[in-house]
């Protein structure tokens, strides 16, 4: 049936709460900048106006934690930057999520030696992994698009 | 190499009583560890030569005598010109007066040494960690620091490793 068998001329709508809440959280995802390395200008490039991630909400990147709840953490992490980036993690706010962007940041990438963290999943929890070296910008955003599928299948049990 | 690089060259050998090593159209000086500033600052004040654009080292273990050679290359903008220098240690107790009092951009340079070969600098004002973590163990360009790489995870043994893995958890 039609919405508009059930709605008539009364013009209100019922969704379940979580479909609401879900919708809402998957349309206005801030990421936060933390481009380390080169897998940050596949981002830049991603966000611009060719590929434009302005269309699914992140119009723009905060810089900081504090208001923003999508962290790609683009590019490789060295064990001296590894303390500052769970630090930012741990100031960023519920609900939040990680995508690790590039080979790097998932499995360490072609540098497999003392100074870069073997996959940034040593360091913060990730929900979404993006392959490439770098990915492209189309990549990365079938990367956001998995992590929004991934948000609106999250149920009202599990939120924090 | 320049024409106008060798009677600098002559000058230098015959105050410091230096070699020179030959490679290719290229000499450098090579220089005692003590006579290093004098020979700096002789060049920065006689032969205008005002940045220090290189200071590195090489590592030939397992020669422990000499086991280092320090290699600076110095430049002169009045006159386009690039001289070189290097100076052998010891493996035992790499150390070598400071530079910073003749060129201030050897600052950070001699922290990186000390922090990727454990060269030590007597008289530098701060000298810590440059690139690794504060806590880091270990001089890690060294020839007998070893590579720290992991095990890679195929398909056939990702069940093993993704056991030993540490995971950050929430």
């Amino acid at each position: 049936m039609g919405l508009e068998q059930k709605l008539g001329n009364m013009g209100i709508v019922t969704m379940k709460l979580e479909d609401a809440v879900n919708w809402s959280r998957t349309n206005a995802l801030w990421p936060m900048l933390f481009g380390l390395a080169c897998c940050a200008i596949e981002m830049m490039a991603a966000q611009a106006s060719n590929y434009d991630l302005s269309r699914f909400g992140m119009e723009l990147m905060r810089a900081s934690p504090r208001q923003s709840d999508l962290m790609i953490v683009a590019g490789r992490v060295s064990r001296k930057m590894a303390p500052v980036l769970r630090r930012l993690y741990d100031q960023m706010p519920d609900p939040k999520w990680v995508i690790s962007m590039g080979d790097c940041a998932s499995c360490g990438g072609v540098f497999n030696n003392y100074a870069i963290v073997q996959g940034v999943d040593e360091v913060v929890p990730v929900d979404v992994y993006v392959a490439g070296c770098p990915p492209r910008p189309e990549a990365l955003i079938h990367g956001i698009i998995t992590l929004n599928e991934k948000i609106k299948s999250e149920k009202l049990k599990d939120w924090k | 190499m320049k024409a106008e690089l060798q009677p600098i060259i002559e000058n230098i050998r015959g105050r410091f009583a230096t070699e020179t090593y030959t490679f290719g159209d290229e000499e450098s000086l090579i220089l005692k560890p003590d006579d290093v500033v004098a020979v700096f600052k002789a060049l920065r004040d006689e032969f205008d030569f005002e940045m220090l654009t290189e200071q590195t080292a090489v590592d030939y273990w397992p020669e422990q005598k000499p086991r280092f050679h320090i290699v600076f290359r110095l430049r002169s903008l009045k006159h386009n010109l690039i001289i070189g220098m290097r100076v052998p240690l010891d493996g035992n107790a790499p150390i070598m007066p400071s530079l910073t009092s003749v060129y201030a951009n050897a600052n950070w340079f001699e922290r990186e040494l000390w922090d990727m070969f454990g060269i030590r600098f007597e008289n530098h004002p701060d000298l810590r960690r440059l690139v690794m973590p504060a806590d880091w163990v270990g001089h890690p360009l060294r020839k007998d620091y070893p590579l720290g790489y992991e095990e890679v995870q195929f398909t056939f043994n990702f069940d093993e490793i993704d056991l030993r893995k540490p995971y950050a958890q929430e």
